[in-house]
């Protein structure tokens, strides 16, 4: 494997064309595995929506036979009768929308796609520290992509236990009547674990060693910062999961105890081990998103992202205080009340770094020069949203109030606007951002435009009124909520809920539409169309085997835009300064 | 819009106001920032020939946007640990006037009285299947306990809600209804394929009627 | 606030990283997640034995301790032969790195076998992973853990045996040189963590 000598002459050799098998299916490029995490989390976004589809579809007209499934008929008689979702197909439906969301679909978005694609452009590298890893790591996900999905179709159907997986209903095959479905569940996720792992150990790797001469810790893109810590948490919190769901495949298969009450077992031991990996998870989750959006408003504002530093302590901080809150989903599970309340007390504080970068990200914008391209209007919709997704877990981290709305619709309504609102958010923002690096092409700016408003519009119709639900005490993971007399008024909502998550969903083929179109019909893009200072922009787009025709110098940290030393409103972080130690700026001047 | 259901336990008016105290700083600083967001996103549009301010930060602002989330949160935080202490700490919890068992399984309560002794856990002990009988006024202990998987005991109205898990047989639970009436009991933690159907009924007597209703108990019990 | 401005030109731009190769770096932070693995199996062993005291025996009870501690000091000095074996590449002693790497390797196969003469007079014993036809003392959850934490372990031996097998077959084809020994380095770091959690393995399960 190459070492730190690898830096220039990669880029250097000159090499000849390599097969298409080797260049586009077993590549080692950290481009092209990245564009491979693309294709792959794109598609089971498109799974994890339809799923999300069925489960509207059933709250919204439950069991209903003048309403049947569209599509129903495709899909075996276990699954849905005459139309109408049965139980069991539901649970596997809630259990793998949310399965399939996280793990094979965002998390991969963030991390897989865009750790594997920016880091070595941002920090000026030919390529990852361990190449041939990287393409393991690839390889590896997307065979779990394969048996997760092998599930659906195997006798018991797939897990129906949700994607917390509490046992004893995921570890007894009698409780939950689901078989083979769960334990492919849970080998899936450890072959992910492993596919992580090397993923994580790579980009740790080739932050610390492989930046381009300049390019000090605190020259580093925001962006690159959050794929770094990120990585650092997926290294020691996903152990912590594929220990755990070890320990209840063997449960399962060869007849061990650890959850399994009847011989001693601890079923809350599986809760204690899925959120010590749970929390930083949801970190994880956010962290990139957070850092995409930095890069995004920062250029789409035409100013330094405001408080630097204190944006990469907020990361930080939010990656230690991350390991002391897990607790905190676990407030009515029988845990001692009294760790409860210290559980509360740091679930309170890890609030505040979320604060600061909100205030920063408005501090940025604030006396900027907006241009309001897509993954402008889609970073700042993420600030958005994501307030509303971090004001409504204060409610739920307050131990009184939480017992009375743990496990209803607000919860949902919460993750949801950290995830969709949050994540995906910045996604779409990331993938429009990117997307002319990428592929050489722009994406059609009109339809992009497009997505966003309808995108926004029934995302909130969609989501917002979750809250309500919550807080009138409809539970979540519920077939029928018209079983419950109190339930009963909130059909209607329930209904229009779905009709918005139904457009939402259909929304989302104009985003397809536009990136596949684009692939092809979309105007050749410049090296750097949105006039921004990182190193990627300084490779072609896109950027030839080995990234860069000559490693890159570093003179300056990546957001020094209208700066008063350039005739432009962008400074790149690997233009030469003018003869000349360069005049130390002005301090800003505070208001 | 669906709101709180109406609230009939004595601890109940208690969560639903830090409810409402979080409901009310949230919402202000929700409108804050939103307001914030929109009105920088429409003044700093971009305008021809204008340049963005060349403005690194200032760690001043820093301090004062980390220190008074701070102390928010922090104070939110204090609001809520008393009542919590004092709805699941078991030595905070009052003399109970009626103690009963709930067994969870797969998918439904069966909820255990005591007999004429008034202890639970003898031979005289009578059951009822997702039929919880209390008095008004008087504190109940649930001795909790689940048989297979772990379900969620969830009285919406008296804003209870506790996860009963197998090989936990010492989960205890309890409140105090203020209104007689029939409630619904529901499972909060999914269970399985019937999870959606495991719901109970509670019903709330006056001091005499439940006189009633535990004497014709007993005595059909024997 | 800050400026990036300064520290460019003088003295001319900074070279970042550790100064450590990627591969040694690289398995330093595979090491990392190798502790939360490990953390995650021990952990739950403590929460488990701390829950449900009865169910675990007392030590030496089930256990065969001197055994163990036979194969304990075996594993202790197969990290003492391989940092003999790294010292002697360092001074370009290619015999030297060819012996000790030997002795390393064989003193790791002996431990596997030890290991699994341990397993089967267990298994003899009644001493088995699963609740159905658990006949020793204490309880299903013993062995269960028991099993789960040795024999990840042993699995992690048996990856560095081979893995060792591999080096001292690149050793004898002299691909290791004085300047160059980054694998066997990078060996050693893996060997010695395998090491060290088995005496922690050893301290917390044959014991305490």
């Amino acid at each position: 494997m190459a070492t730190t000598s690898a830096h220039a002459t990669a880029a250097a050799e000159p090499h000849h064309e390599p097969s298409f098998v080797r260049k586009y299916i077993f590549s080692t490029d950290h481009k092209v595995i990245g564009i491979q995490f693309l294709f792959m989390s794109l598609f089971f976004l498109l799974i994890g929506g339809l799923l999300a589809g069925v489960i509207r579809w059933q709250l919204g007209w439950p069991t209903n036979p003048d309403m049947p499934l569209p599509g129903g008929g495709l899909l075996p008689e276990t699954m849905v009768n005459q139309g109408i979702v049965l139980p069991e197909f539901y649970n596997s439906a809630v259990t793998m929308h949310g399965t399939i969301m996280i793990f094979f679909a965002i998390m991969p978005l963030l991390v897989g796609v865009y750790a594997n694609y920016l880091i070595p452009l941002q920090i000026g590298a030919p390529d990852m520290a361990f190449p041939k890893l990287n393409m393991a790591s690839f390889w590896t996900a997307a065979p779990a992509g394969v048996i997760m999905l092998a599930g659906f179709f195997v006798a018991g159907g797939h897990s129906g236990a949700g994607w917390t997986q509490y046992p004893p209903l995921s570890a007894n095959p009698e409780f939950s009547g689901v078989y083979m479905g769960q334990q492919l569940w849970l080998i899936s996720m450890i072959v992910l674990g492993f596919s992580s792992l090397m993923g994580a150990v790579n980009y740790v790797t080739t932050v610390i060693n492989m930046r381009a001469p300049g390019m000090t810790w605190f020259r580093l893109p925001l962006a690159t910062w959050a794929l770094f810590v990120t990585a650092v948490l997926i290294l020691l919190a996903v152990p912590v999961l594929t220990g755990a769901l070890i320990l209840l495949l063997f449960d399962q298969t060869i007849g061990t105890t650890f959850f399994s009450p009847e011989y001693g077992g601890e079923p809350l031991l599986w809760q204690h081990l899925f959120w010590f990996f749970g929390h930083p998870e949801v970190y994880i989750l956010i962290l990139p998103a957070m850092g995409f959006v930095s890069e995004i408003i920062a250029a789409g504002s035409r100013k330094p992202i405001f408080g630097y530093h204190a944006m990469v302590l907020a990361i930080i901080a939010i990656a230690f205080l991350g390991w002391g809150v897990w607790g905190h989903h676990m407030f009515q599970s029988g845990m001692n009340p009294t760790l409860g309340m210290g559980f509360m007390a740091t679930t309170m504080v890890i609030a505040v770094p979320s604060a600061i970068k909100v205030f920063n990200w408005l501090a940025t914008m604030w006396r900027g020069d907006l241009h309001f391209h897509t993954p402008m209007l889609h970073a700042v919709a993420f600030v958005g949203m994501f307030v509303i997704g971090g004001l409504s877990g204060v409610f739920v981290a307050s131990t009184p109030v939480d017992i009375f709305l743990h496990d209803t619709y607000f919860v949902v309504a919460h993750i949801h606007y950290v995830l969709f609102g949050g994540s995906l958010f910045a996604l779409y923002a990331a993938i429009t951002f990117w997307y002319p690096k990428m592929f050489g092409r722009m994406m059609n700016p009109l339809l992009g435009k497009l997505h966003f408003w309808l995108t926004v519009l029934f995302f909130n119709l969609t989501f917002f009124p979750m809250h309500n639900l919550g807080i009138a005490g409809m539970m979540r993971r519920i077939y029928d909520p018209n079983q419950y007399e109190f339930l009963r008024p909130m059909q209607e909502l329930n209904t229009m809920i779905s009709i918005a998550a139904l457009l939402l969903i259909g929304t989302q083929l104009i985003f397809a539409f536009n990136f596949f179109w684009s692939l092809f019909r979309g105007e050749p893009a410049p090296a750097n169309p949105w006039r921004a200072n990182s190193l990627e922009w300084a490779a072609p787009s896109p950027p030839p085997h080995g990234n860069f025709a000559r490693t890159p110098v570093v003179y300056r940290g990546p957001y020094e835009y209208s700066s008063p030393l350039s005739v432009e409103d962008y400074l790149p972080q690997d233009d030469p300064p003018a003869e000349g130690p360069e005049p130390v700026p002005a301090p800003a001047t505070s208001h | 819009m669906p709101w709180l259901p109406a609230q009939v336990s004595t601890f109940g008016g208690e969560i639903d106001s830090i409810f409402y105290i979080i409901l009310v700083i949230t919402g202000i600083i929700f409108l804050l920032v939103e307001a914030t967001l929109l009105w920088f996103a429409f003044r700093y549009r971009h305008r021809e020939g204008r340049k963005a301010e060349h403005i690194h930060g200032n760690w001043k602002v820093e301090v004062i946007w980390t220190t008074i989330p701070f102390i928010i949160v922090i104070a939110l935080g204090a609001m809520s640990f008393g009542p919590w202490a004092r709805i699941k700490m078991l030595g905070r919890f009052p003399a109970p006037g009626l103690e009963i068992g709930v067994m969870a399984s797969q998918f439904e309560w069966m909820v255990t009285y005591p007999g004429a002794d008034g202890r639970l856990g003898t031979d005289d002990d009578f059951q009822r299947r997702n039929q919880v009988h209390i008095p008004v006024a008087q504190p109940i202990l649930v001795h909790l306990s689940a048989e297979d998987v772990i379900h969620s005991f969830f009285l919406p109205h008296f804003r209870v809600k506790q996860d009963a898990v197998p090989g936990m047989d010492n989960q205890v639970v309890w409140f105090e209804a203020t209104e007689p009436g029939e409630y619904e009991l529901a499972c909060a933690e999914l269970c399985g394929t019937g999870h959606t159907r495991m719901r109970g009924t509670l019903v709330v007597h006056s001091a005499a009627d439940f006189e009633t209703w535990y004497e014709g108990a007993t005595q059909t019990a024997n | 606030m800050d400026h990036s401005a300064a520290m460019t030109l003088e003295g001319g731009p900074v070279e970042p990283g550790m100064g450590v190769p990627n591969l040694k770096l690289g398995m330093w932070v595979f090491l990392l997640s190798e502790v939360m693995f490990f953390t995650a199996l021990i952990g739950s062993y403590i929460i488990l034995r701390a829950a449900q005291p009865e169910a675990f025996a007392e030590p030496g009870v089930v256990l065969n301790v001197p055994l163990t501690a036979f194969n304990t000091f075996l594993l202790i000095c197969s990290s003492v032969t391989m940092v003999k074996a790294f010292a002697a590449i360092e001074h370009g002693d290619q015999k030297g790195l060819r012996l000790w790497l030997l002795a390393t390797v064989a003193m790791g196969a002996c431990f596997l076998g030890v290991q699994a003469y341990e397993y089967v007079k267990l298994v003899d014993h009644g001493f088995v992973p699963f609740a159905a036809g658990y006949a020793a003392e204490g309880g299903a959850l013993y062995g269960a853990t028991f099993y789960t934490m040795t024999g990840f372990h042993g699995a992690h031996v048996t990856i560095g045996v081979l893995a060792l097998i591999w080096i001292t077959v690149r050793a004898f084809m002299g691909k290791y040189t004085r300047a160059s020994h980054g694998g066997v380095e990078t060996m050693g770091l893996y060997w010695h963590f395998v090491d060290l959690v088995w005496i922690i393995l050893f301290t917390i399960v044959y014991l305490i």
